[in-house]
């Protein structure tokens, strides 16, 4: 056994896509122990409730982050609606489904992609990050941004997609599915990934529950939780739905888990656009939360399960805005699953919990 | 500009962006926009790169982090502030921990709003930024020939 040494690492780091800083405690090439350090990104934007009113901060809630930036906006409409106790049209619903899992298709491909250049397959990367580009093309043509849509309102939606455009997306999505087949081939089949993945940075049931970790880092894990499988709007008029789960626990379980998501997704959108109804995309909202209402909503991010929370004072202004989101759960897990793992191995293990710094951050 | 005289590298720093404009900047390398083609690669290390990318904005906790990739790049070199936040801190700018945009910490040779930045408005920073790094080269080049 060595002497342990401590090697800092980030926040400015080739392999980190965000400011994270970890006190790597080694012995000899093997990690002891994982002390993380967060707040290169904190913005304090919760505070930002008092001076914006609640049409206003759907727009500061998507930009909690730009990746799952319309799903922020989704569960914050969600909560704000039950708060005032507002009706959501159902074709509204429809809608906001089908772009929040246009969203996991493009998070996942991203996040695939940035895995594929951590263990140095730098052409899958690029394959992945083109794929995505006709996700975003999509978003384009729908709502106007590749990133940030601003398409949720309080009530509804605020732009419809016509019958054409749905069409146009399906044709999308069967292209997309047949490209994605063959990177999946690579991701789940390939000699060298599987070398990279299998058996590294394992965490046990029993741990996965006990951190209470969400999202597809918990499902690696067999943890059997998506808050999709709760039915909550037009999730509910699913005909079927199993949250995908592999019993392994590792790196290569983490990746199997998002990349079956990604077809489970394309799966949903078709099914959505098959059944959407047809009406109103919103109703029109007025007055302002009645002093003391509180309300609550989660919502499966690409990441895990994001809960919201709000309540009223009387005012337009909510009196307090709470975000818990699916990294700030999991990184309890990294750094246990980061014990024990060899240096090299470290990017690896970081990258397939999937952190997303902006949310944990705020 | 007619030509670059060289393949600028860049590097890029996530102030307290939302991902957004990161997500954005390295579309512009992937395919889709594919700058890589003309030799403009990412690279992590502040002694490679001669333009510099920053996306978000400025707090207490990075401003270091900031000005030290800054001082450890080599000169002539270029700063882009990438993106509404990096610029101005955008909608963040009344946020108790946002001081404001990159300029704040560090002299930003050219912006490029947008919120998220569009990987088209990058592009032409980098050739914007590209242009300037000619002339501080020059100038550089013409201090040592004085000296």
């Amino acid at each position: 056994m060595g002497k342990a040494t401590i090697i800092p690492f980030g926040p400015q780091h080739p392999v980190l896509p965000e400011p994270l800083h970890l006190d790597l405690v080694v012995e000899d090439e093997k990690v002891v122990e994982a002390i993380p350090q967060i707040g290169f990104v904190h913005r304090g934007l919760e505070k930002l409730v008092e001076t914006r009113d609640y049409n206003q901060f759907i727009y500061v809630a998507e930009r909690i982050c730009g990746i799952c930036a319309f799903g922020h906006s989704y569960g914050y409409a969600e909560t704000v609606e039950r708060l005032m106790g507002v009706e959501v049209p159902e074709r509204a619903q429809y809608l906001r489904v089908i772009w929040h899992e246009l969203s996991r298709v493009h998070s996942h491909i991203l996040w695939l992609g940035l895995a594929a250049d951590a263990f140095g397959y730098e052409s899958l990367f690029m394959h992945c990050w083109r794929l995505r580009e006709r996700v975003l093309d999509i978003f384009e043509k729908t709502t106007g941004g590749r990133v940030i849509f601003s398409v949720v309102k309080v009530g509804g939606v605020v732009r419809d997609i016509d019958a054409a455009q749905l069409a146009e997306i399906i044709r999308v999505l069967e292209g997309i599915k047949q490209d994605y087949k063959q990177i999946m081939d690579a991701f789940l089949k390939d000699s060298s990934v599987m070398n990279r993945t299998v058996g590294v940075g394992y965490l046990s049931f029993e741990d996965a529950t006990n951190l209470s970790m969400v999202g597809p880092f918990a499902r690696a894990s067999n943890v059997p939780y998506d808050v999709r499988s709760l039915g909550i709007g037009a999730y509910g008029s699913l005909s079927d739905f199993e949250p995908i789960v592999d019993a392994q626990g590792d790196c290569y379980a983490r990746m199997k888990v998002r990349a079956l998501e990604v077809l489970q997704s394309i799966d949903i959108i078709e099914e959505m656009i098959a059944r959407i109804p047809s009406g109103d995309i919103a109703v029109a909202v007025k007055g302002s939360p009645a002093d003391g209402a509180e309300a609550a909503c989660v919502v499966e991010q690409p990441r895990g399960e994001c809960y919201y929370y709000a309540r009223g004072n009387g005012s337009k202004n909510l009196e307090r805005m709470r975000m818990r989101t699916p990294t700030s759960q999991n990184l309890a897990g990294m750094v246990k699953a980061l014990e024990g793992c060899d240096l090299a191995d470290v990017n690896m293990v970081i990258l397939t919990i999937d952190p997303c710094i902006s949310c944990t951050e705020r | 500009m007619s030509y670059a005289t060289k393949s600028p590298w860049v590097i890029h720093y996530d102030g307290s962006s939302c991902n957004g404009c990161d997500i954005e900047v390295l579309a512009a390398l992937c395919p889709g926009y594919d700058v890589e083609r003309f030799g403009i690669i990412n690279t992590g290390n502040p002694k490679h790169a001669d333009i510099f990318l920053v996306t978000g904005s400025i707090n207490e906790q990075n401003i270091s982090v900031v000005q030290e990739i800054y001082n450890q790049m080599v000169e002539p070199k270029v700063v882009i502030a990438c993106g509404i936040c990096a610029c101005s801190a955008g909608i963040f700018h009344d946020c108790y921990n946002v001081i404001g945009g990159v300029d704040k910490a560090i002299p930003v040779d050219v912006y490029a709003p947008g919120c998220a930045v569009r990987p088209e408005a990058i592009i032409d920073a980098v050739v914007q930024g590209l242009a300037i790094l000619d002339e501080k080269s020059k100038a550089l080049k013409a201090q040592k020939k004085g000296a």
